[in-house]
């Protein structure tokens, strides 16, 4: 379990990082390495160079606007924990972080490094493409933002490019009423989530649920949202006949991938629980 | 590739020339023979190499030496001296918190940057910050019983 050979540099600025990116085939960002580092020990990945984020100043803080609330790409998971102004400004982010990992790795790992990861049960990711997030990327050609619903192309796969970090990642801003819920099951606690769901959506004057998103992630090789579930939602008030409409629903639509101890079906009838569960806790959130 | 590192273990300024892919844990091992600091499944699952670093807990298994360039790093020897144990030292021997004591080192560290930041916390938490340490002996109740016995030695 060492690592094998490589390069390491940690650069002041995102500039000169993205320059040594460029320069160097084969290197990658290193922000926590709470990812990174494990892909190294099981030598999954020979890097030439490793460009370390931690003396570039000016990504770590989290910024609540009137419009959205901005995580710098390498705020830490304990600093969304800590941060008392979020559980107003968007309990959502504060309720899903808290299942991210364990204490130590909380301390280290970061927005920024999970997003790029893209693991396909990661909370972060999830979250993104559940909320509609939009993505800061600065490579050689400048800063662009990417929608995060655009931003997974496959298991660990992005449309990043190599020389390009994640500086921000910009959620749109919560309204005090919104009902949400979240909940994942993994085998143990801080292990990856077999799966997860996200719920959230606001009222119309009628009472009637509007605008409802719902993510899911490890049942498919990319976070996602039921497109079909939502519409099923929207409209409609909640009801017993609802969520159990709404949980044949996901059934029907989520394609979860098999591995060596988790089988399709008890994904799919995972994320069908889980999304029961995460309804009827929101009638009362 | 070999790097100049320098950063305060436990006290003292210490310095070396580390290849880049060193991990912290095995600098402060062989490098520096502070062998307290256990390493058990080197991929940051096991939680035995848990070292302090400026405060925070972590996994010496998940950070390179390079990193820890100009940081504060504390490990188990850093917490007391060969006279006397620390309380909460004590509250695990009092307790049967360990018996092979391979994750002892881990669990203390954890335990000891945690109670000092959050002294009052509840059983819960207490438990939930621990998931992030293996134990194969105890079965954990000692530990979490030492942990909450060691929390007025934390309260100001």
């Amino acid at each position: 379990m060492k690592m094998p050979k490589f390069e390491y540099a940690s650069p002041n600025s995102v500039e000169e990082a993205v320059r040594l990116l460029a320069e160097n085939e084969g290197s990658k960002v290193l922000s926590g390495g709470q990812s990174l580092l494990p892909i190294l020990a099981f030598r999954l990945n020979y890097p030439s160079l490793l460009v370390d984020l931690k003396n570039v100043d000016g990504l770590s803080g989290i910024h609540i606007g009137p419009e959205d609330v901005r995580l710098g790409g390498r705020v830490r998971w304990c600093q969304i924990g800590d941060d008392k102004r979020l559980e107003a400004a968007h309990p959502l982010l504060v309720s899903v972080i808290s299942n991210v990992a364990h204490y130590q790795i909380r301390n280290r790992g970061t927005v920024g490094g999970s997003l790029a990861h893209g693991d396909p049960a990661a909370e972060m990711p999830g979250f993104a493409v559940a909320c509609d997030c939009t993505l800061t990327a600065v490579g050689s050609g400048g800063a662009r933002k990417i929608a995060a619903g655009d931003f997974y192309t496959g298991a660990l796969e992005t449309v990043l490019e190599p020389d390009e970090i994640i500086t921000e990642l910009s959620i749109p801003k919560w309204p005090v009423d919104r009902r949400w819920g979240f909940q994942e099951f993994s085998q143990r606690k801080g292990d990856f989530a077999i799966a997860g769901v996200t719920v959230f959506y606001d009222h119309n004057p009628k009472g009637e649920i509007q605008d409802a998103h719902v993510g899911v992630i490890g049942a498919a090789s990319v976070p996602m949202r039921l497109q079909e579930v939502e519409n099923l939602l929207n409209g409609n008030r909640l009801t017993g006949e609802l969520v159990a409409a709404a949980k044949e629903c996901a059934l029907r639509v989520v394609d979860p991938m098999e591995d060596s101890q988790i089988s399709a079906n008890y994904r799919r009838s995972l994320v069908g629980t889980l999304l029961s569960r995460v309804l009827n806790g929101t009638a009362g959130h | 590739m070999v790097m100049q590192v320098t950063f305060n273990l436990n006290g003292k300024q210490v310095s070396a020339s580390v290849e880049p892919r060193l991990t912290l844990g095995d600098c402060i091992r062989h490098t520096f023979a502070q062998t307290g600091t256990h390493i058990g499944c080197e991929h940051g699952v096991c939680g035995a190499c848990t070292v302090i670093v400026d405060g925070d807990p972590v996994r010496s298994c998940l950070m390179l030496a390079v990193q820890a360039e100009g940081s504060e790093v504390t490990t188990v020897e850093g917490l007391s001296n060969d006279e006397y144990l620390t309380p909460l030292q004590q509250s695990f021997r009092t307790h049967h918190a360990l018996q092979c004591g391979f994750c002892t080192p881990g669990f203390i560290t954890t335990a000891h940057a945690f109670l000092t930041k959050e002294p009052d916390a509840t059983e819960e938490r207490v438990r939930e910050v621990l998931s992030g340490n293996v134990c194969r002996c105890t079965g954990y109740l000692g530990i979490v019983e030492a942990v909450l016995a060691a929390q007025p030695a934390y309260r100001k």
